[in-house]
């Protein structure tokens, strides 16, 4: 049986079904990121005091990150028209760069993290930390989920373009819908955690 | 696809690259601006209003909301309404405590 509504748009929203699939899930997203904003804001604003994120947190390698966060979104959405505009070695150039961008996302992290733990501050150690870690590794796992789905359809998932190029393209939207959220949760994290 | 839809797509990819301009720049003044010896409320007021523009930047060009379906509009006005709710009912909660702490009841 043919899973219906991949290419054309359902009468009743007026979208193919895997579009409004993740527009849902973002909504949940917001919702899961949401409850962790709102804890930040009810423990800084219940606290006596609380430091400013660059006693703890290295302003320029957050920024680098923001920039190669930022720049992976843009290699997204042109993968993305690439495949629009039937230019399928232009889309392999886009993806294979947001797949890279995502792993230079994740080492300067790497770097972020062991740095802190250098200096014995960990999730632990206090309020801040605490909410520092789970926000920032959160949001991680969600770049490395990204990654995951972006790579697959880099290599073997790209297959589809040959037999379905409308539905490849497609995935590619929903695909960059994900990682162009993954990029708006960060927009918010950096200045919250490090910058105020 | 029609002549007019890949023009349509290439005025889009110039949008792109000047979102993204707009972007990197904005990350900047962020940067700048938290330097600034603002008092603390005005601080954060700037930090995220710098961070509303850029967001809805990358919502209205990269995921496309600027041109969507309505479906996608009264689910993302859901969220919203929901959202508000949680991030300003638990303070609600801790508005209770301020000036001492809540008679029990």
């Amino acid at each position: 049986m043919q899973i219906p509504y991949t290419v054309e748009a359902r009468p009743d929203t007026g979208l193919y079904n895997a579009k409004l699939g993740i527009w849902l899930f973002l909504a949940s997203e917001v919702m899961l990121f949401g409850a962790l904003f709102s804890s930040y804001v009810l423990l800084r604003t219940g606290a006596e005091s609380w430091p400013r994120g660059s006693e703890y947190l290295n302003i320029p390698l957050a920024t680098l990150n923001t920039m190669i966060l930022i720049a992976s979104s843009v290699t997204m959405v042109m993968s993305w028209a690439s495949l629009k505009l039937g230019d399928f070695r232009k889309y392999k150039l886009y993806m294979g760069l947001t797949v890279l961008a995502g792993f230079g996302f994740l080492i300067v992290k790497y770097f972020e993290y062991t740095a802190k733990f250098a200096h014995h501050y960990y999730p632990s150690t206090n309020t801040f930390l605490g909410i520092y870690f789970t926000l920032t590794g959160l949001h991680g796992l969600h770049v490395i989920g990204g990654m995951i789905v972006n790579g697959y359809f880099w290599g073997p998932g790209s297959k589809l373009w040959r037999r379905d190029p409308e539905r490849f393209a497609n995935r590619i939207e929903v695909a960059g819908l994900y990682w162009h959220f993954v990029d708006l949760v960060w927009i918010f994290l950096f200045p919250t955690l490090y910058l105020l | 696809m029609s002549a007019h839809d890949v023009e349509a797509i290439r005025r889009q990819t110039r949008t792109y690259v000047m979102v993204f301009a707009a972007l990197a720049v904005l990350t900047v003044v962020t940067v700048a601006a938290s330097r600034l010896d603002l008092n603390p409320g005005m601080t954060i007021a700037v930090a995220l209003l710098i961070a509303a523009v850029k967001g809805s930047l990358v919502a209205g060009y990269f995921m496309h909301l600027i041109d969507e379906r309505k479906a996608i509009y009264w689910l993302l006005a859901l969220t919203v309404i929901f959202f508000i709710l949680l991030m300003f009912l638990p303070l609600g909660d801790a508005a209770d405590s301020i000036g001492g702490v809540p008679t029990p009841v």
